[in-house]
C-alpha cells in the first residue's frame, strides 16, 4: 500500500490527503513529529529524503519527494477521469505547471509566515506577508478573469485540476501567518468551490464549506 | 522599565520553554509581557533566565516545572501550582507543543473551559452531532487553593484520546490555577478509576499574542509518544482559527459586555475570579 510521511498541520502533506481522498486512493499515514521533534531533520528521515522535508510518498518501494511532483505521479496513475492532469491537452497541461510552480510561491511566503506566528521560524515575517500579499493579487485577478469567461477553476477548463488542489492549502491557512484574505472576492469565491468537490476534507485549521452552500447547490442544479 | 504594569500577572510565574526541545548550553529567546527574554539549561537540568536587555548577570527567578522552564518577571507571588498525577510513575508525560496564536491569554483559556463547541469544532473527535448538549455541570472557587473547579461535567466523545475504543460519555474535570493556566482531567479510556491530565500554559507574549504550552500526562500504554503528541497537535489546530477570530480579542470582563449561556457556568466564574483579582492585562476591565 502507499506509505506517506505525514504531518497533520502541514498544506503540503494536506493537499496529497486530500486529493487521495478525492481519487478513493487508500494510503497509510506514517506520521512525522514535525513540531517540537524535527524528526523531518533526523538521520532516519534524511536518508528518505535528503532535503529533510516532507511530504514523501513511498508506493511500494517507489519513492517520491515533492508536494507538486506527488500530485502529478498520483493523478497519471490513479485518475481514470483523465482530467486532474490531463497530458493530452498541451495548453492545459503548461497551464496547470505554471500554478503548481507559483503553488511554491505560496509556500514560501504564505507558509513561512504560518511557521513564524506558529512555530517560531526565524523569518522576515514582514517580507514572508508582503510576498503573499503579492502573489494573492495575482492569483485573485487570474480567478476574476476567468471567472468572467465562465471557468471557476484556476486553468481554463470545465473542471478541476491539480494546480487547484496545489495552490489550495496555504491560500486557505493564510490568516495563521496573519495574511487577511478580505480583500481577494474572487479568491474566497474559489476556496468555496474546492470545498465543494467531490472528495473533498478538511484538515485542523480547514473548516467545510457550509451546509447552507450545498442545498443552494443542489437546488440550483435540480 | 517593565512594559506590563498589572503587578497580579508581573508576579505570576509562566513557562517559557520546554526542556525537552532544549539543548544544554545553548541559549532560546522568547518574549513574555513583551520583554525579550533569554533562557538556558546546563547539562545538570539547572536553566537560567535573565532580560536581553539587562543581561545574565542579573538573572530572573527561574525553576524547572512539568517539563517547562518557568519564569517570573515580578515578585513571585507564591510557587507553581501543583498537579500531583504528573509524579505518578506510570505516566506518560510529555511536551504536545508549544504554538503560538493570535490571541489573548484569557480568551484562550475559556476556549479551553468550553464544551459547547466540540461537536463543531472537534467533529467526530471530541463531539458529534446530535450530541450536542452540555449536560450541567458544577462550578466553584476553591478559597483554600484559590482557584476555580469544575466538576462532573459530561460529553459525548466519538474518539476522546488515542486510547479511546470508540464513542463514550466522558467525564471531566477542569482546574483554573493561575490567571492563565488549566489543567483539565477527563476519564481515562485505559483505566476507569483514574484520569487523564491535559494541562496549558500559556506565556503572554503581549496582551494580544500567546505562546500556548501545552502539557500531557496520560495513561497509555497502546501508543508511542508521538502519535498522543500528533492527536493534541490535531485538536489544538482546529481550535486555533477560532481563537484567533474571536473580536474583541481581549477578554471583556463586564458581566454584560457578551451574552452568556447557561453552558457557560465556567467562563463566567473566570471572568468573575479575573475581575475580583483586579487583572487588567489581556482584559477589557469592567466599568467600575
Amino acid at each position: 500500500m502507499i506509505k506517506l510521511y505525514d504531518y497533520e498541520l502541514s498544506g503540503n502533506c494536506y493537499k496529497l490527503r486530500l486529493f487521495m481522498n478525492i481519487l478513493d486512493v487508500e494510503y497509510e499515514p506514517v506520521a512525522i513529529d514535525f513540531y517540537p521533534g524535527k524528526e523531518h531533520k533526523s538521520e532516519w528521515f534524511l536518508k528518505i529524503n535528503p532535503l529533510g522535508q516532507l511530504p514523501v510518498l513511498n508506493d511500494d518501494g517507489f519513492v517520491l519527494r515533492d508536494a507538486q511532483a506527488i500530485l502529478v505521479y498520483l493523478a497519471s496513475k490513479f485518475d481514470r477521469s483523465g482530467k486532474w492532469y490531463p497530458t493530452d491537452q498541451p495548453e492545459l497541461l503548461g497551464a496547470i505547471n505554471q500554478w503548481m510552480a507559483f503553488s511554491d510561491g505560496i509556500t514560501s511566503t504564505s507558509s513561512a509566515a504560518r511557521l513564524h506566528d506558529g512555530l517560531f521560524y526565524d523569518f522576515d515575517i514582514e517580507a514572508c506577508r508582503a510576498g503573499a500579499h503579492r502573489l494573492f493579487r495575482i492569483l485573485d485577478e487570474h480567478l476574476w478573469f476567468e471567472e468572467k469567461q465562465g471557468n471557476s477553476w484556476l486553468c481554463s477548463a470545465d473542471h478541476p485540476t491539480i494546480a487547484d488542489i496545489a495552490c489550495f492549502p496555504y491560500v486557505i491557512l493564510s490568516e495563521e501567518g496573519g495574511i487577511s484574505r478580505q480583500d481577494y472576492p474572487a479568491i474566497r469565491r474559489w476556496t468555496d468551490r474546492v470545498k465543494r468537490i467531490p472528495g473533498f476534507m478538511v484538515m485542523s485549521g480547514v473548516f467545510p464549506a457550509g451546509p447552507a452552500f450545498k442545498q443552494q447547490n443542489q437546488e440550483m442544479s435540480a | 522599565m517593565t512594559v506590563c504594569t498589572d503587578k497580579t500577572v508581573l508576579d505570576q510565574w509562566y513557562a517559557i520553554g520546554a526542556v525537552a526541545e532544549m539543548e544544554a548550553g545553548v541559549e532560546s529567546h522568547t518574549i513574555l509581557l513583551e520583554e525579550a527574554l533569554c533562557y538556558a539549561i546546563d547539562g545538570l537540568g539547572i536553566p537560567r533566565a535573565w532580560r536581553q536587555s539587562v543581561g545574565e548577570q542579573n538573572p530572573l527567578p527561574v525553576q524547572c516545572a512539568y517539563g517547562y522552564v518557568w519564569t517570573c518577571l515580578g515578585e513571585p507571588s507564591g510557587d507553581i501550582f501543583t498537579i500531583p498525577e504528573f509524579f505518578e510513575t506510570d505516566r506518560r508525560n510529555m511536551n504536545a507543543a508549544s504554538i503560538g496564536v493570535n490571541v489573548s491569554a484569557p480568551r484562550a483559556i475559556e476556549n479551553f473551559l468550553d464544551m459547547g463547541h466540540f461537536p463543531y469544532v472537534h467533529t467526530d473527535i471530541l463531539g458529534v452531532e446530535p450530541h450536542t448538549e452540555v449536560k450541567e455541570y458544577d462550578v466553584e472557587i476553591s478559597e483554600k487553593n484559590d482557584e476555580i473547579l469544575a466538576t462532573r461535567c459530561r460529553f459525548f466523545q466519538p474518539m476522546a484520546s488515542t486510547a479511546s475504543g470508540g464513542g463514550a460519555d466522558v467525564e471531566y474535570v477542569y482546574r483554573v490555577p493561575h490567571p492563565f493556566c488549566s489543567v483539565l482531567y477527563k476519564s481515562s479510556p485505559m483505566d476507569e478509576s483514574r484520569m487523564d491530565v491535559i494541562a496549558v500554559f500559556l506565556q503572554p507574549v503581549d496582551q494580544e499574542h500567546i505562546r500556548a504550552h501545552m502539557m500531557l500526562s496520560v495513561l497509555d500504554e497502546a501508543n508511542d509518544d508521538k502519535t498522543i503528541r500528533m492527536f493534541q497537535q490535531t485538536i489544538f489546530g482546529q481550535d486555533k482559527p477560532i481563537l484567533e477570530n474571536q473580536f474583541p480579542k481581549r477578554l471583556p470582563l463586564d458581566p454584560r459586555a457578551e451574552t452568556p449561556i447557561r453552558a457557560d457556568k465556567s467562563a463566567i466564574t473566570y471572568r468573575r475570579w479575573l475581575s475580583r483579582k483586579g487583572i487588567s492585562y489581556g482584559v477589557i476591565p469592567a466599568a467600575a
